[in-house]
């Protein structure tokens, strides 16, 4: 009788059980501000063998949740409540030995940024050696070859061999994989495991992620901010907002019906599931707006005159190759497209396919190996210093890190006022007037002015970036992925107030991303570029319902929840 | 890489010629006349001090004293000095001293430094840090003489510990005192930076990703902190060895090491022309090889860094 209770026990208790089980958890950081609550009252569930996604924002608490499951709190933050029992055992509080034990063969992590991750100064194969070798696994050379093929590195044996610097990001994330996976772990921790990478080159990674932990039976808690990719690849879904879970449900059920209002504005504004593009939205909601919106769908295309064209545009680097001999790089290969007055042109492609570069020259700060750049009927190559300076006043960036983009010594009023002051426009009392104004314009308080970038949030920052590429009412503003690095919800809010401005000041905008979410809700026409080359052109609508290039479909199809059915009234 | 190293050694001829010539230079500038300083209070008679200016070329142009003193270097025969004695011999005599000194010194600093700065820099802002630092900061203000004096005579001469002074039998074990004095300048300096480097690496994603793969503190430490740590650290030693066989005047003046810096002194303050350019050659070479290898082991430490071929 005894023997078969154990038995049944066996057997019955793990399908029972939750591998994972986050009850009430607070986490607490010391900070010069005093002592911060990151984390209150989390809740969290893992069964074997499931996949479970936390959702947030930045400074959401989700990462903060997952590193207290592997024992990885930063210094100056501690468990300060609740319990996180794995398999039953409370290991909130249990020694770094038996976290030791645990880590690598029972709980599993993938990191979030590839290029960060792995030392530099040790050969993959050691990195996979030591991970096997700490968990008392065999690791003979084949045996790291087979732990990184199974990852999915192609030529596992010599690869083994090389350097984190001699791989891509995407490969260098799936050495990542292979370590976090090397030991057979029962949880896997995926944090952000490909925001860093492509869109293609992520989905093949996710793919290949998800055939292994399904293979290997291993759980995952998948942390991400892209609700689209979560209700993609996990069963269920937690949401986190402000250290708090605010939701959590299987994934479908919480996307068709989200309860918390933050939810509600996440599923809204999340960039892969809406579809539409604001502005004509916007335009159909405020119609008297609709004489000063020139798009699409109200203008004819052939009314509007093209402000800029790019002729043949071909940019070749030299290569050091050592000792005087240089080999020749086509960075941008021929490409020719033309951006009408009023309208929004977005250049699509993956990192390295020459966009950001087509982007500098177009704002004069890369000269052309050949072809043509025309600014309003006049070619930008053969511009005099005098010209130039006056150019730049008619064309202005906004570029991609808002945190690097602004000198953090100068205040945001001086950020925005020292285009005035460079292009001597106006008095000082008619420039603190424009800088109000600009303000304004970007919805940011007047009290700004006074406070500095590393005062403000990132999306806080863009806005200033967008003010100061305002400031000398430009007609062209080159975005070069502007809104990358922002949080969905302010990623939406940026590209409402971009669209706005936009209406309003009818400028024309060059937007440079690799985000074909984002593409989808600003852009009226599309450029796809690949390797340098321009693949395919259209208008946003043609190139999304019936794109023409295999290129452009991997890229469509790789947008995280594309082909998730979502009903109307959310999208 | 071979190419490389080549390179790098024939980049060491035209620092090679800079420097001898504008030491050889100075020298030659040097007011007082050599020859009558050798007979001090008692004049010799113009024929003698004419005799001894054509043995030592010293009635020839500046360049062609410059031009005999290369030709000399070439055919590796550096003369005599003014005592009749072969400079070689000299240079000899002294070298090994001195590099035996300066390697103690380096392995002194590089030990102790690269160990205080590991663990101040693991345990930042805790008690052992915040000594570790204020004792620095006092070493690198207090001059060398100043720690060569109290080392002698409280190790040396009151407890009893170590030698005094080296005179003529250095040895490892007689080189300890002077050695300990002048690498506590340097080691000052690479305890603060090996800590700066291991609190910037402590903090890397790395390190915390090697953390997760369940690897135990002690091999996180070594493989992953200290590893990546010592890149700046190495650069630095290297760097400083030059400093140190230079340096050393001060200190084997203190403890009476029959090293380098005593002679260059003894010849300076005999307006030696050949010798002075002799040892500050050799110095030159070897400033210029230890900076070359400083570059070989930066790029075994840091693979990123590949040498063009």
């Amino acid at each position: 009788m005894s023997a078969l209770d154990v038995s049944f026990n066996e057997v019955g208790m793990p399908a029972e059980r939750p591998l994972l089980e986050i009850r009430d958890l607070a986490i607490t950081f010391k900070t010069s501000g005093g002592e911060v609550q990151a984390v209150r009252n989390s809740h969290l569930t893992i069964m074997p063998g499931e996949t479970v996604a936390i959702v947030g924002e930045s400074g959401s608490g989700k990462s903060t949740t997952a590193l207290a499951a592997i024992g990885l709190l930063p210094g100056n933050g501690w468990i300060s409540g609740g319990q996180i029992l794995l398999d039953g055992e409370d290991i909130s509080h249990a020694s770094e030995k038996r976290m030791i034990e645990l880590r690598g063969n029972t709980i599993g992590m993938v990191p979030q940024d590839p290029m960060s991750n792995l030392n530099p100064v040790w050969k993959i194969g050691y990195q996979v050696k030591e991970t096997l070798r700490a968990n008392g696994r065999p690791s003979a050379p084949e045996d790291i070859a087979k732990v990184l093929a199974e990852a999915g590195l192609p030529d596992a044996h010599r690869r083994a061999k090389q350097y984190p610097h001699e791989f891509s990001g995407g490969m260098r994330q799936r050495a990542l994989i292979a370590i976090g996976l090397s030991c057979q772990p029962r949880l896997l921790i995926a944090d952000e495991p490909t925001s860093a990478l492509d869109v293609t080159v992520q989905r093949q990674i996710l793919d290949h992620l998800e055939g292994m932990t399904s293979e290997l039976g291993t759980a995952v808690l998948l942390i991400t901010h892209d609700l689209g990719l979560a209700a993609e690849r996990a069963d269920k879904v937690v949401v986190m907002y402000r250290g708090q879970v605010v939701e959590a449900g299987p994934s479908l059920e919480l996307l068709e019906n989200p309860q918390h209002p933050y939810t509600q504005r996440l599923v809204a504004s999340a960039p892969s599931l809406a579809s539409r593009r604001i502005q004509v939205a916007k335009d159909l909601g405020l119609k008297s707006d609709e004489l000063l919106a020139p798009t699409e769908a109200l203008v004819e295309p052939s009314m509007t005159e093209n402000v800029l064209q790019i002729q043949d545009l071909t940019k070749v680097f030299k290569l050091r190759s050592g000792l005087g001999r240089s080999t020749d790089f086509t960075a941008v290969d021929n490409v020719s497209f033309s951006v009408k007055r009023g309208t929004t042109t977005a250049i699509v492609g993956e990192s390295g396919s020459g966009k950001s570069t087509v982007a500098q020259m177009v704002l004069n700060l890369l000269p052309p190996t050949s072809g043509k750049i025309i600014f309003d009927g006049v070619d930008t190559s053969t511009l005099n210093s005098k010209q130039i300076f006056a150019f730049r006043r008619r064309v202005q960036p906004i570029f991609q890190d808002p945190y690097g983009s602004l000198d953090p010594m100068y205040n945001i009023y001086r950020t925005i006022e020292e285009p005035l002051r460079t292009h001597k426009v106006g008095n000082k009392v008619s420039r603190e007037k424009k800088v109000r104004e600009l303000l304004d314009q970007v919805a940011l308080p007047q009290s700004t002015m006074q406070r500095y970038p590393n005062e403000l949030s990132g999306g806080q920052r863009q806005r200033v970036a967008i003010a100061r590429a305002l400031a000398l009412d430009p007609e062209v503003i080159i975005c070069d992925e502007a809104v990358s690095a922002l949080d969905v919800l302010v990623q939406a809010q940026v590209l409402n107030l971009l669209a706005d401005l936009q209406s309003n000041l009818g400028l024309t905008y060059l937007f440079i991303t690799h985000d074909l979410a984002v593409v989808r809700q600003i852009a009226d026409h599309v450029c796809v570029m690949e390797k340098g080359k321009l693949v395919e052109t259209g208008s946003t609508d043609e190139v999304f319902d019936s794109p023409q290039q295999d290129y452009t479909k991997a890229l469509l199809n790789a947008i995280p929840g594309a082909k998730l059915m979502l009903p109307p009234e959310v999208a | 890489m071979i190419q490389y190293i080549l390179r790098r050694l024939l980049q060491v001829i035209p620092v090679f010629l800079g420097t001898t010539l504008l030491v050889y230079f100075m020298v030659f500038a040097l007011p007082g006349d050599p020859v009558r300083a050798l007979f001090g209070e008692r004049p010799p008679s113009e024929a003698v001090i004419v005799a001894i200016r054509q043995q030592y070329n010293l009635d020839q142009p500046f360049f062609v004293q410059y031009g005999l003193f290369l030709k000399n270097i070439f055919t590796l025969n550096l003369g005599v000095d003014f005592t009749g004695q072969p400079i070689s011999a000299s240079l000899a005599r002294v070298f090994p001293v001195t590099a035996m000194l300066a390697v103690e010194a380096l392995a002194i600093q590089a030990v102790f430094g690269i160990a205080f700065g590991l663990v101040a820099g693991l345990r930042k802002g805790k008690l052992f840090d915040s000594t570790v630092l204020l004792a620095s900061l006092v070493v690198i203000a207090v001059p060398v003489f100043v720690f060569g004096f109290v080392l002698q005579l409280v190790v040396g001469v009151q407890l009893g510990w170590a030698k005094p002074t080296v005179g003529s039998d250095a040895e490892w074990s007689t080189l300890v005192l002077p050695a300990t004095s002048l690498a506590l300048g340097s080691f000052a300096y690479v305890l603060r930076l090996t800590r700066a480097s291991v609190i910037e690496n402590m903090n890397a994603d790395y390190v915390r990703t090697a953390t997760a793969k369940g690897l135990s503190r002690p091999r996180v430490v070594v493989t992953h902190i200290l590893r990546n740590s010592l890149i700046p650290v190495v650069t630095y030693l290297g760097a400083s060895l030059g400093g140190l066989m230079g340096g050393a005047i001060v200190t084997e003046g203190i403890f009476n090491v029959p090293g380098v810096g005593q002679k260059l002194y003894q010849s300076i303050l005999r307006s030696e022309g050949p010798t002075i350019v002799a040892i500050v050659s050799v110095l030159v070479l070897v400033f210029v090889i230890a900076n070359l290898l400083v570059d070989l082991l930066y790029a075994w430490l840091d693979p990123r860094i590949r040498y063009e071929k």
